[in-house]
């Protein structure tokens, strides 16, 4: 029996009561996914959310899919797992700051490098929420926290350039507040095929309200703000404004003062070079990117191991228990 | 003509440096011995490093080969003939020959240079001043070698290379072995490699040839052994192991999930499984051991056998996900193959130590099954069990082996597919009224697969409210859970078979418990102390977690209970926790495995001290 695709975010939701803190970013976000889902044609229940800790990680007990809320940094291999068994399966793996890039950041690398079919929503708040608010991998240098009243010591993770680093085929950021954007992303993460890896930025209205204030605030995002779109050149602040690439180094050019739009640099989701160049649009000199930075198109490692399964029954024959059991070399005991 | 003597079981022990090919020349041994009919057991001691320093005693590997016409049941005790191909293989190993025993030895490995690797002073040199009462065989292997190598087109730095199939043929001459196995590997082996066939097969040819040209020299007839009839083959516990994963999930008709990150001496288990693709087998090398087990829940979830393996410092860092699949109620096998310990400890050598971790070690009250095989063989036995038992009562189930277990080989009468039990998963098919955590009888929840329409579900490591597993942090839920889950593992003891004695009488003054590998050197000391006419019994213990439920009552029946362990007293504790009977151990943490002789001795002391 399978579902219908006539399904409505409504039916995305599940029976359990939803126990993020008010004003949550994470409550945009799950609304987002609630109302992609149905659309991207997918039977629910072929559609699995997996989760570590944090939370972010509660995720997959608000929709009425399959999920499992697992363990701390550790949803990527489990997912690896359940997408070797069932590569029909849509699977969503939904991790933190904390959960992706501290205790489970080498199962994250790694799933990359794999490039097993699976989307990574990564939910950046650049604090940990559910402990109560000590300093993220991803919190900004001297933040001052509970365990760092001095100051964070600790240099912090660019994400993007890290999942780059790691050869991701599928890099993009959103933003909890921006729905519409954040619908785009997850949808087109859905339609790549390989590991996509979305960082959302979201805010934690109790232990970190504001950090991202310069990409939602209405008066600062014209000028902190740049939207990727494929082919289009990078203009930002309403249009006043544009990027262009001296070599490789990104400069900030006025188009109201004579700049013009011919010379500005045209976004190509399949530039690796040009791709880890915008994932370090990470100060406050230049705007922050939005969008796909960088897309391939490179073979999934279920895909790969089911050929070397079928290859092994084609040249060696579908396994016999009884000649396994019996080996190479047997006698007979009269 | 040469004499022939008849022999009824032999123990050999091929020592060398760890360059030398001595694990290939034994392991070639005990095939063509296991096809000539005879009983055997093997036990190969190797160093944890590769190539581990030219020369030295610590650089030395070994592999012990104990074989018959009667019943074998351990790699032997002391060997009756020891090959030394160096003078650190003979320093390591002569003391523990047999006393009036053979050495065979190559003199070229006892030179100036070697005997000081060796550690031997100046001037000091065994073979000038041999033990009165023991057989010397000096065959200059090296020397006879290099002429058979000036037929072969071979480079000069690679002609000693063959020194190891020179020596087993001539060993293969001395107990009327047929070349044919080996020959037959080695044209497998160097099936690209033309001039390394070559020189190997004229070096295992010279060796034996060399047997018969010269003169005064015995020959050994081992008759073939009376064993059950039936099909043979020879096996080592990894192979066997690797064998009852795929068999369990044929039986139960799951795809076979291995998630394993390499460590000794559990390695194996994954290669042989990543060599038997065209079967379904899906391995994955994951990038830690965490992957490993986390990657098998994820298999597990989507309806595989997930299984993950690995030796004692892994299963330390699989243990929180271990947690998680208990928590879960997933299907999933953790194999240890035990060694040293703790920490990195002695990774090539056997030890039973982490028996405690795998019935105690994990956050929370998380009580897991715990199977350990006996011997080689077993290990099949023991992998198909726990997967039936992990797949049949939804839980993880730990099976324990060890380095001894995993290296060593034994001929083994194997199944027929067709007769082993059937593995029934318990799927949820039924839509209507699913609720993820209602139990049956067993207290065994239903298994419902991503992909099933209406069964959509969510799973966690929160603590679940009955039936409906949904999150809850209610007290009295909370404790009945705990309890429910511990009463759902005490239930497999319901699936065991009667537990039996292997040997003595029901009553007796003595019983000795052992657990792993050590059922064969018990079996040894025991039958031994019968013969001797003492008041004693043999019992084996496969079941550690639940223990079985006719035990107690079994052990009540002993005054004294002996408990021989590979570790500094891990069942015993367990077991005099349980029943409160009076157990001692007999411990043995050398990294090795116990001699019959030892136990035969315990047992005597313990009766002797007793006030029986």
């Amino acid at each position: 029996m399978e579902t219908t695709n006539t399904l409505s975010a409504r039916d995305f939701s599940s029976d359990q009561e939803v126990k993020w803190c008010p004003g949550c970013g994470d409550y945009s976000i799950l609304k987002q996914m609630q109302s992609v889902v149905p659309e991207l044609g997918i039977a629910r229940e072929d559609i699995v959310f997996i989760s570590g800790i944090g939370c972010s990680s509660r995720f997959p007990y608000y929709m009425n899919t399959y999920g499992m809320h697992s363990i701390h940094g550790r949803a990527p291999a489990i997912a690896t797992g359940l997408k070797i068994t069932n590569p029909d399966l849509s699977i969503w793996v939904i991790t933190g700051d904390g959960d992706g890039l501290s205790i489970g950041g080498n199962h994250l690398i790694h799933l990359l490098r794999r490039n097993v079919d699976l989307n990574v929503l990564l939910f950046n708040n650049q604090v940990y929420g559910l402990t109560k608010g000590q300093y993220s991998p991803t919190s900004e240098l001297g933040k001052k926290t509970k365990s760092s009243p001095l100051g964070s010591l600790d240099h912090p993770f660019n994400p993007l350039a890290l999942a780059l680093g790691a050869d991701a085929s599928f890099v993009a950021r959103s933003i909890d507040r921006d729905p519409k954007h954040l619908r785009e992303i997850l949808s087109a993460s859905h339609h790549h095929k390989g590991t996509s890896f979305i960082e959302v930025y979201q805010n934690c209205n109790v232990f970190n309200d504001g950090t991202f204030l310069n990409f939602t605030d209405k008066k600062l995002k014209d000028e902190f703000v740049l939207l990727l779109e494929e082919g289009q050149p990078l203009v930002y602040d309403q249009g006043k404004k544009g990027i262009r690439l001296n070599g490789l180094k990104p400069e900030i050019v006025n188009l109201e003062e004579g700049a013009s739009l011919n010379d500005l640099w045209v976004h190509d989701s399949r530039d690796a070079t040009k791709a880890y160049v915008l994932s370090r649009f990470f100060d406050d000199s230049l705007p922050r990117p939005f969008g796909i930075f960088y897309q391939a198109d490179r073979p999934c490692y279920e895909d790969d191991l089911l050929d070397q399964i079928d290859h092994a029954k084609g040249v060696q024959g579908e396994g016999d228990l009884d000649d396994l059991l019996r080996g190479k070399r047997s006698w007979t005991v009269g | 003509m040469k004499n022939t003597q008849a022999l009824k079981k032999v123990t050999i022990l091929f020592a060398g440096d760890s360059g030398d090919g001595i694990q290939l020349a034994g392991s070639q041994f005990a095939n063509t011995t296991a096809l000539a009919g005879n009983d055997l057991s093997t036990f190969p001691d190797f160093p944890a490093e590769i190539r581990a320093p030219i020369g030295t005693v610590s650089g030395v590997s070994g592999f012990q080969i104990n074989f018959g016409s009667e019943e074998i049941h351990t790699p032997g005790g002391r060997p009756d003939v020891l090959v030394a191909l160096n003078a650190a293989a003979y320093r390591k190993n002569f003391p523990s020959l047999k006393s009036a025993g053979t050495i065979i030895l190559d003199p070229a490995g006892f030179d100036k240079k070697n005997l000081r690797l060796a550690g031997y002073d100046d001037e000091e040199n065994p073979l000038l001043n041999k033990p009165a009462d023991y057989q010397f065989y000096e065959i200059e292997v090296t020397r006879l070698n290099r002429d058979a190598m000036k037929e072969v087109e071979i480079a000069p730095r690679d002609r000693d290379r063959s020194r190891n199939m020179f020596v087993l043929g001539f060993i293969y001459f001395l107990y009327n072995r047929d070349l044919e196995v080996t020959l037959h590997f080695l044209e497998e082996k160097f099936k690209h490699k033309p001039d390394a066939l070559e020189a190997n097969k004229k070096a295992l040819m010279a060796g034996y040839n060399y047997g018969d040209t010269i003169e005064a020299i015995t020959r050994f007839r081992i008759e073939k052994a009376k064993l059950p009839a039936g099909e043979y083959r020879n096996v080592t516990g990894n192979q066997a192991l690797a064998l009852g994963l795929i068999a369990a999930s044929k039986k139960a008709g799951l795809d076979l999930f291995y998630g394993s990150y390499p460590i000794t001496p559990a390695s194996d288990i994954l290669h042989e499984l990543a060599a038997r693709k065209n079967y379904g087998v899906k391995t994955f090398q994951a990038e830690d051991e965490i992957a490993a087990i986390t990657s098998a829940i994820g298999a597990s979830f989507g309806g595989a056998l997930g299984v993950t393996g690995t030796s004692g410092p892994g299963m330390a860092l699989k243990t929180e996900a271990l947690g998680l699949a208990m928590m879960l109620e997933l299907p999933l096998v953790v194999v240890n193959v035990q060694r040293g310990g703790p920490s990195t400890g002695l990774p090539t050598k056997t030890e039973q130590s982490d028996l405690m971790q795998a019935v105690y070690g994990r956050n929370g009250e998380t009580p897991i099954p715990v199977i350990a095989a006996s011997s080689p063989s077993d290990c099949f036995w023991a992998a198909f069990e726990g997967a039936k038992y992990a797949i049949e009562h939804m839980t993880p189930v730990i099976v324990l082996s060890d380095g001894y277990l995993a290296n060593s080989s034994e001929p083994w009468l194997f199944p027929k597919a067709a007769d082993l039990a059937e593995i029934k998963a318990p799927f949820r098919m039924e839509v209507e009224n699913y609720l993820p955590y209602e139990r049956d009888e067993r207290e065994v929840r239903e298994w419902a697969i991503p992909g099933q329409a209406g069964l959509e579900h969510r799973l966690g490591g929160l603590e679940k409210e009955d039936k409906t597993g949904n999150v809850s942090y209610d007290a009295e839920n909370h404790e009945l859970m705990v309890k429910t889950r511990a009463r759902k593992v005490a239930m497999v003891a319901k699936d065991y078979p009667e537990t039996r004695l292997l040997q003595g009488a029901e009553k007796a003054d003595l019983l000795v418990l052992g657990w792993g590998n050590t059922k064969g050197a018990i079996q040894v000391a025991v039958a031994q102390a019968l013969a001797e006419g003492l008041s004693v019994a043999q019992l084996h213990l496969r079941y550690i977690n639940p223990l079985p439920e006719d035990l107690g009552a079994i052990l009540q029946r002993y005054p004294h209970i002996l408990i021989p362990e590979l570790n500094d007293g891990q069942l015993v504790r367990i077991i005099r926790d349980h029943y409160l009977v009076k157990a001692d151990v007999l411990d043995k943490i050398q990294g090795k495995p116990f001699l019959a002789e030892e136990i035969l001795a315990q047992i005597k002391k313990v009766l002797k001290d007793g006030n029986h």
